[in-house]
C-alpha cells in the first residue's frame, strides 16, 4: 500500500508527524489536513508524506500561500464537527494569520456561551540553529501562550509526537502543535497503535536530586546534554520534559522541585516573556519554600534571529550555557 | 536613456546598450551558479534560492529605473540585489554571514538590503514587501518626489491578502508603485493553477483598476522596453502599474527541494527560450558581438566572481560583543 510507511521499530520525529496524524485519519474520517505544498509534495519538511497517497485529496487539502484562509477555513470546519489538522509551514507564518488565532479560534466558544467548539490542530515548523534567518528560525510557543483559548503543546521525541498528536486532534479545543526543525532527523522507538499521551502531562526523563532542569521540545536534549556533564562534576540533574505548555503540569514541576529544591529553565524561546517566566512566577507563588536558591532561566537572548553561524549559536540555549546556570545556583 | 533614444540611437550606442543588458544577466547567472557550488561546500548554508532562467526580469527592469527609485525585493533576490548595483563582494559576503555583508552577516541570502542603492529588501515572508512598498511610495508622493517603487514578488504572493489590500490602496491612492510579479509559474511545488482560479494574473491586477500587462519575461529587452513605459507612467503621476513578467525559474525552488512536481521536458522547453542565449543570438545577428568579446565578458565576470569569493573568505565575521547591536536605533532619540 502506498502510503505512511507502518514498518521497522524505529522511526524519526519528521515520519512520526505523519504517522500520528495518518493514525487519527484511520480512525476518525472527520480528520483532514490542509496547508502549502502538504499533498504529493508531502510538505517542505516531508512531514506529510505518505498522507496524500493513502487519503487522497478528498482529506489531504493542499492550499495557495493563504495563511488566513489555511486556518480560518479551518476554524469554520472545526465548527461544524470536522477535525481539521492545519499546517502553516514555519512557525514565524502564525504572524501571517494570528488574527485567526488570536481573535477568532480561541474566543469562539467562550464568547458564544460555549454553543460550539473548535476542534482544530494548527500544526507548525519552529526553531533555529539551522541558519534560517530572521524569519524562519524563530521559537514562538511564548506567542500562543499569551491567549488564552489555545492550548500548546511541542514534543521533544518521536513517540510524543505520535502520542500527543492523538490527543491534539482528539481534543475539543484548539491546539498548536509546534514541531522542532532541529528534531526532524532524531529517531526513536516506534510506539504501538493507539498510543497517545494525555495533553499536560510532564514527563520526568531523567531523575536526579539537585536540580531541576525544565526543558521543552528541542531544549530536553540539550537539558540531558548538561545533566551528562553536570554528573562528572556530582552534579544530579532531575530533566523535565514539560511537553505542552497549555495545559501546564505545574503539578509535576513542584513535586521536582520539592525533590531539587534548585531549578533552572531551558527554554529557545527569548528570554523576554518567555514561557519559563509563567513557570518562575508559580514556582516562586506556590513553591517559595521548596527553593534553596535562586531560579534561573536559560533562554534565546532578546535580539532578532541573525544569519551568521556564530551569532546565531550565541543566541540559542546550549549545554555549556545550562551547565554554567546550574553552577551559579548549585552552591548556593 | 528612453526607449525612443534607443530606436534612434547610433548603432554602437544600441550594442553598448546590449552588451551591458548580456553582461547584468550573466553576472547574475554565474555568480549563482558559484553560489550552488558554495553550498555544496557548505560555505553558505541555510536557504539559497537560484534566480537561474529569470535573469532577463532583473536585468531589464533595473535598467528602466533611476538611482533615485526605490526596490522591494523576496527571498529570490541575488539578481534584483546586483542588476540594481548592490557590489558583488557585498552579496557574496552577506552569503557567507560575513561583517562585510551589506546586512552584516545578520541577514543572509534572503535578507540583502542596501539603503544606499535604495534597494529595500530581500523578505522572507511571501507577499510581505508589498506593504512596504505602498508605504515608500506614499512619503514619495507627499514629498512630490518623481520616484518610483518597484516592488518584486511571485504569482505565489498573488493568493495572500497582502496582495490584494495592497493593489486596492495603491490604485485607491493613486500611489507611485511599479508591481513586478514575477509569474515563473510555480509557489514551490504548486502548479499557478493549482492555487488561482483565474491564473492571468495581470488580469486580477486590472480589475483593482490598476494598468496591468503581461510582458514576455524571457526576452530582456522586452522587459526593459515595457518597464521603462510603465515606469515613466508612475512617474507622470497616473498612479500604480502592475507588469506580470511570463517566466521560468529553472532550478528548484531552494537547495531543499527535491523538484519532483514538474516534468524535465518543461524545464527543457523554457530553456530553449533562454534570456542569456536569445540575446547573444540576436548581438551576434546584428553583429554586435563576436567570439572575442564574448570570451573577454566571461573572463571578466569570472574575474569578478572570484575577487568576491575570495574577499568573503578573508572577511571577519561580526564580532560575538556586537550580537545586540541594532536591536534598537543608537542614536538618543526623541524620547531617549
Ligand atoms: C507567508 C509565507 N508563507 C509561506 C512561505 C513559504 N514559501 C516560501 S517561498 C514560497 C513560494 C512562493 O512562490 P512565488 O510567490 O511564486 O515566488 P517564487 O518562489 O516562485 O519566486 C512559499 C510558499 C513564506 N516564506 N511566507
Ligand atoms: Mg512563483
Amino acid at each position: 500500500m502506498a502510503g505512511v510507511k507502518t514498518d521497522s521499530g524505529t522511526i524519526t520525529y519528521r515520519e512520526a508527524v505523519a504517522e500520528g496524524i495518518a493514525r487519527e485519519m484511520r480512525r476518525d474520517p472527520t480528520v483532514i489536513c490542509l496547508g502549502e505544498d502538504i499533498g504529493p509534495a508531502g510538505g517542505v519538511f516531508k512531514t506529510t508524506a505518505g498522507l496524500f497517497e493513502e487519503f487522497g485529496p478528498q482529506r489531504i487539502w493542499d492550499t495557495p500561500i493563504s495563511e488566513q484562509a489555511i486556518v480560518g477555513a479551518a476554524m469554520g470546519a472545526a465548527m461544524t464537527g470536522i477535525r481539521p489538522v492545519a499546517e502553516i509551514m514555519f512557525s514565524d507564518f502564525l504572524a501571517c494569520c494570528w488574527d485567526y488565532l488570536a481573535n477568532e479560534i480561541p474566543k469562539v466558544r467562550y464568547m458564544t456561551g460555549g454553543q460550539v467548539t473548535v476542534p482544530l490542530v494548527i500544526r507548525t515548523a519552529n526553531g533555529g540553529g539551522l541558519g534560517f534567518g530572521a524569519q524562519h528560525s524563530q521559537a514562538v510557543e511564548n506567542w500562543a501562550l499569551a491567549i488564552p483559548g489555545l492550548k500548546i503543546v511541542a514534543p521533544s521525541t518521536p513517540a510524543d509526537v505520535i502520542g500527543l498528536m492523538a490527543s491534539a486532534i482528539r481534543s475539543d479545543d484548539p491546539v498548536v502543535f509546534f514541531e522542532h526543525k532541529g528534531l526532524f532527523a532524531s529517531k526513536g522507538p516506534r510506539p504501538p497503535e493507539g498510543h497517545h499521551v494525555e495533553l499536560g502531562r510532564a514527563a520526568v526523563v531523567r531523575e536526579g536530586t539537585d536540580v531541576t532542569l525544565l526543558a521543552l521540545a528541542s531544549t530536553v536534549h540539550t537539558a540531558l546534554a548538561a545533566a551528562d556533564r553536570l554528573a562528572e562534576d556530582g552534579i544530579s540533574a532531575e530533566v523535565v520534559d514539560l511537553r505542552c505548555l497549555i495545559p501546564m503540569d505545574l503539578t509535576t514541576v513542584l513535586a521536582s522541585v520539592a525533590k531539587t529544591s534548585r531549578l533552572v529553565t531551558v527554554e529557545e524561546n527569548p528570554y523576554q516573556a518567555g514561557w519559563g517566566a509563567t513557570v518562575v512566577s508559580v514556582v516562586v507563588d506556590e513553591g517559595f519554600h521548596l527553593l534553596d536558591a535562586p531560579v534561573r532561566r536559560v533562554a534565546s537572548a532578546n535580539v532578532p534571529l541573525p544569519f551568521a553561524d556564530a551569532l546565531e549559536n550565541e543566541v540559542m540555549p546550549t549545554a555549556d550555557k545550562v551547565v554554567a546556570a546550574v553552577r551559579s545556583v548549585a552552591n548556593f | 536613456m528612453t526607449t525612443a533614444d534607443l530606436a534612434a540611437a547610433a548603432p554602437t550606442d544600441r550594442a553598448e546598450h546590449h552588451y551591458e543588458l548580456l553582461r547584468q544577466m550573466l553576472r547574475i547567472r554565474r555568480f549563482e551558479e558559484r553560489c550552488v557550488q558554495l553550498y555544496s561546500a557548505t560555505k553558505i548554508r541555510g536557504f539559497l534560492h537560484l534566480y537561474i532562467g529569470e535573469e532577463a526580469v532583473a536585468a531589464g527592469a533595473m535598467a528602466a529605473l533611476t538611482p533615485a527609485d526605490a526596490i522591494v525585493s523576496t527571498y529570490r533576490e541575488h539578481g534584483h540585489a546586483l542588476a540594481r548595483g548592490i557590489a558583488m563582494h557585498s552579496v557574496m559576503a552577506e552569503m557567507y554571514g560575513k561583517a562585510t555583508g551589506c546586512s552584516r552577516g545578520r541577514g543572509g541570502s534572503m535578507h540583502l538590503f542596501d539603503a544606499a542603492t535604495r534597494f529595500y529588501g530581500g523578505n522572507a515572508i511571501v507577499g510581505g514587501g508589498l506593504p512596504l512598498a505602498v508605504g515608500l511610495a506614499l512619503a514619495d508622493q507627499m514629498a512630490d518626489r518623481p520616484v518610483v517603487t518597484a516592488c518584486f514578488f511571485g504569482d505565489g504572493a498573488v493568493a495572500e491578502g497582502e496582495f490584494h489590500e495592497c493593489l486596492n490602496l495603491a490604485a485607491l491612492w493613486h500611489l507611485p508603485v511599479l508591481f513586478c510579479c514575477e509569474n515563473n509559474l510555480y509557489a514551490m511545488g504548486t502548479r499557478i493553477d493549482r492555487a488561482h482560479a483565474v491564473t492571468n494574473l495581470a488580469a486580477r491586477a486590472a480589475a483593482y483598476g490598476l494598468s496591468a500587462v503581461d510582458v514576455d519575461g524571457m526576452d530582456v529587452l522586452a522587459v526593459e522596453t515595457q518597464t521603462r513605459a510603465a515606469a515613466e507612467f508612475v512617474r507622470a503621476g497616473h498612479g500604480p502599474y502592475f507588469l506580470e513578467f511570463r517566466t521560468y525559474r529553472y532550478r528548484a525552488h531552494s537547495m531543499y527541494d527535491p523538484d519532483r512536481y514538474r516534468e524535465k521536458a518543461e524545464i527543457a522547453q523554457w530553456q530553449q527560450h533562454d534570456p542569456i542565449d536569445a540575446l547573444v543570438r540576436r548581438m551576434r545577428g546584428d553583429a554586435e558581438l563576436d567570439d572575442d568579446a564574448l570570451a573577454r565578458l566571461d573572463a571578466e565576470i569570472a574575474a569578478e566572481i572570484d575577487a568576491a569569493v575570495q574577499a568573503a573568505e578573508e572577511a571577519p565575521l561580526e564580532p560575538i560583543e556586537d550580537l545586540t547591536r541594532f536591536v534598537y536605533a543608537e542614536s538618543r532619540s526623541h524620547d531617549g
